[in-house]
């Protein structure tokens, strides 16, 4: 399989099967993470350096996270997905500068900075308390007024940053596990989105039948897993 | 100092859907052909099946050279401009050998008859005062049957799927009834029907309407010696597995066989020279820091519709001061987008969809409401809108189709997607028909420049009566279908309609006409003003059509290269 060469018109279908390759390895290491479940990923991501955030930014974003997308009744949450090592990542590769030298987000890692400290100086001043140290009730509190643009000390304002860390947040529990984030398919079991699978019979696109999951990656295909331009 | 290279027969700038059919058809004539590309190649290893890495929708690692030189925005001439952000959905350009054809969705319409002729037909039907006040609309200078067989042709070199609704003049309703009479059928049959896409197309049979399978660039069976689509679903990535009908797998490879196309990637094009006659005599490059002077007795323009006409205004001369082929200050004119993708959702509770199994190039469309298939008379618009529903659900996107009402985020948002996000179906006019206005232009941004020092493009544009009137109408139709399917609720996504002028349906700058003085290129696409220049793509469409116009730039560019073989000699002189 690491031959395929899609240009000889080799059968894609035999793609499907494939799991040799370094992107197995990485599936088993993911599933392992889910199985051992909450206090297993906080041990796993103490013993995992940050590669942009302090350790206290990183509190912030995973509490935030953890309230836009909750662990609840329907399931895992951010949290067991790991959106904060997606942000992590985010900040640190390449990823940083885009959506073009237009966007005034372009520097991540100073919009992130400037957001988090604003969200503790909002929470220690309404609710006495840097935000990861509060309550649930009151977190969300936070969050509202930060989407609704009513929150104070924010630069330009707090909806944008509320805006940014809502889209990484998305990214980080529906986008590829490549990323760092959907660990464990969380956020695409959630959607009953079946993974990326290279073939979908004609069984999988009639309504109301019950699609197979993959809970595979891109890189899980050995076809892509040795190619990373673009990831 | 520029470093003079050999002289070759033409010129080529832009190797996309349309650059990659113009160099085939040039060099099959046996004409030498340079096609300089400011992207690089791409395999099929580099199209990853990944919504983050998506060109079209996230755009995270950008293109190249279109990142750098984002065009800039203002509704009309006495707003501040505003500098355009990437948004989802709007990136246009791709920058690499195959261009966007690499990651566009697939669809490959042809027009229709009526939308060559939209002006004259609207006032023969309805009078002249049913032209919206201000609107430069315009017949074109051909007609559909014109361009027929060169529809053909490129739809056979690409390999189209679809099913014919009209093959000369007998009509099948199991295709389009209201395509234009077609020679024959298309090369490949549609891709795979679908639970959904035949649920909407019952549901549009009982309304009296009459749906047929989107026409796909997506190969429904081996074409050419590659792979039959395999339905992965990934088509905004480019193909893994080249099953798809993007010029850098057939056509462009078929042109570099003849030995008479020679590829130049990463070649930045900063100028077409002219001489004092204003012939155009070559084209200035950058390459790795270094300028390169590529002469030619033709050159032919085939880049997106912004830098088309960025090209031509930043090519000043003795002979065009204002702008190559600007001297009736036509360049820029008669810009129009049609690229506001209006998609309503409907939910069907407890159903799985499953419209993430596949490709959006399976789908279910209509034209009754397009172009001028019903009476328009007291409805203040003019055209339409060819849409439908279908396939292809990638999860960052489900993940954003909650209906008004529902937050978007927090354990209530999460409820709502663990029940419902399998059960949304799409409708979406693909393309609905905006007209070009007077006041609406593209010109040199006068404070923006891009890091070589070169002004991007400032676009004036914006929707009016016209084009909302024409909005709410499309909207109320997909509603209607999608109750009529079994959508227990129905809405459109916030804001829309979005006016994009930052679009990856563009038209107009580099207007095609008889008149000089109304327009830049001629019938053939060839400069009104320097005979030897042509002008590819969109940016010389009178009208945007109400379709994705991809096959119709691809079928045009071939015209104009068939045109430029069969009269070589007085072209190129």
């Amino acid at each position: 399989m690491e031959d395929f060469d899609n240009r000889d018109g080799t059968n894609p279908e035999a793609l499907q099967a494939d799991t040799a390759g370094r992107g197995l390895s990485r599936r088993k290491l993911l599933i392992g993470v889910g199985l051992v479940g909450i206090a297993g990923v906080a041990a796993a991501a103490e013993s995992e350096p940050l590669k942009s955030l302090t350790a206290a930014e990183a509190a912030t974003v995973g509490a935030i996270v953890a309230r836009l997308i909750p662990t609840d009744e329907n399931g895992p949450g951010a949290r067991e997905a790991r959106v904060d090592r997606y942000i992590d990542r985010l900040l640190s590769g390449p990823h940083n500068t885009y959506r073009g030298p237009n966007n005034p987000n372009s520097n991540l890692t100073d919009a992130y900075a400037a957001g988090l400290k604003a969200v503790d100086a909002y929470a220690q001043a309404t609710h006495g308390g840097p935000f990861a140290n509060l309550s649930p009730d009151k977190q969300d509190v936070i969050l509202t007024a930060m989407q609704a643009n009513s929150a104070t000390g924010f630069t330009p304002n707090s909806r944008m940053f509320f805006n940014l860390i809502r889209l990484h947040a998305v990214e980080g529990m529906f986008g590829d596990p490549y990323y760092g984030g959907n660990a464990n398919f969380a956020g695409w079991d959630l959607l009953d989105f079946p993974g990326i699978k290279l073939v979908f019979t004609e069984e999988e696109q009639k309504l109301d039948v019950t699609v197979k999951k993959a809970h595979k990656g891109t890189t899980d295909y050995a076809f892509f897993g040795d190619n990373r331009r673009g990831m | 100092m520029a470093e003079q290279l050999k002289k070759t027969d033409v010129v080529l700038i832009g190797l996309g859907a349309a650059g990659g059919i113009v160099a085939y058809v040039l060099t099959q004539a046996g004409l030498n052909v340079v096609g300089l590309e400011a992207g690089g190649r791409l395999t099929g290893r580099d199209e990853q099946l990944n919504e983050l890495a998506e060109s079209t929708n996230y755009n995270i690692f950008g293109r190249p050279k279109f990142n750098l030189e984002t065009p800039t925005w203002r509704p009309n001439a006495s707003t501040p401009t505003i500098v355009s952000t990437m948004v989802p959905g709007a990136n246009p350009m791709m920058n690499g050998v195959g261009g966007s054809s690499i990651h566009y969705g697939t669809m490959s319409f042809r027009l229709n008859p009526w939308n060559f002729k939209m002006r004259s037909e609207t006032i023969k039907r309805y009078g002249a005062s049913a032209i919206p006040a201000g609107s430069t609309v315009a017949d074109w200078p051909l007609t559909y049957e014109e361009l027929e067989p060169y529809y053909d042709k490129t739809e056979y070199e690409i390999g189209v799927s679809g099913k014919a609704g009209n093959i000369s003049g007998k009509l099948d309703p199991s295709g389009n009834i209201f395509e234009g009479a077609r020679s024959r059928e298309y090369p490949l049959p549609p891709l795979r029907k679908t639970g959904y896409t035949e649920l909407l197309a019952e549901s549009a049979r009982r309304l009296g309407w009459h749906p047929f399978p989107l026409p796909s660039t997506a190969h429904s069976q081996p074409f050419k010696g590659t792979p039959a689509c395999t339905y992965c679903s990934f088509c905004h990535n480019g193909c893994f597995i080249n099953a798809k009908g993007s010029t850098d797998i057939h056509a462009i490879p078929a042109a570099e066989a003849t030995r008479k196309l020679s590829v130049v990637t990463q070649a930045r094009v900063t100028r077409i020279d002219t001489d004092n006659n204003g012939r155009v005599t070559g084209v200035v490059y950058l390459k790795d820091g270094k300028e390169f002077f590529q002469p030619a007795s033709v050159v032919l323009l085939a880049t997106y519709t912004y830098e088309n006409t960025r090209l031509l205004l930043l090519s000043t001369s003795k002979a065009y001061p204002k702008g190559l082929s600007n001297n009736h200050g036509q360049v820029g004119k008669n810009f129009m987008v049609n690229s506001t993708v209006q998609a309503s959702s409907g939910l069907f509770p407890g159903r799985k969809l499953n419209r993430a199994s596949a490709l959006s190039g399976q789908g279910t469309m209509v034209d009754d409401w397009a172009d001028d298939n019903f009476d328009h008379s007291g409805l203040g618009f003019i055209g339409g809108a060819v849409f439908g529903g279908g396939m292809g659900a990638t999860p960052i996107a489900m993940s954003g189709t909650t209906p008004p009402g529902v937050p978007n985020w927090g354990s209530a948002w999460k409820a709502w997607l663990k029940a419902n996000a399998n059960s949304v179906g799409d409708c979406a006019t693909r393309s609905f028909e905006a007209l070009p206005y007077e006041d609406y232009y593209l010109d040199l941004d006068p404070t923006k420049r891009d890091p070589l020092g070169f002004p991007v493009i400032r676009i004036t544009y914006d929707f009016k009566d016209n084009e909302y009137r024409l909005n709410r109408f499309i909207t109320e139709k997909i509603s209607m279908w999608l109750k009529e399917a079994g959508a227990t609720q129905t809405w459109t996504s916030p804001g829309t309609p979005t006016v994009r002028a930052l679009a990856n349906h563009a038209f107009g700058g580099a207007r095609m006409g008889t008149d000089p003085e109304a327009s830049v290129v001629d019938r053939w696409c060839f400069s009104h003003e320097a005979p030897n220049l042509g002008v590819i793509g969109a940016s010389t469409f009178p009208t945007a059509g109400a379709r994705n116009p991809t096959l119709t730039i691809q079928a045009m560019a071939w015209r104009t290269a068939d045109h430029l073989v069969k009269n070589w000699k007085s072209i190129a002189v």
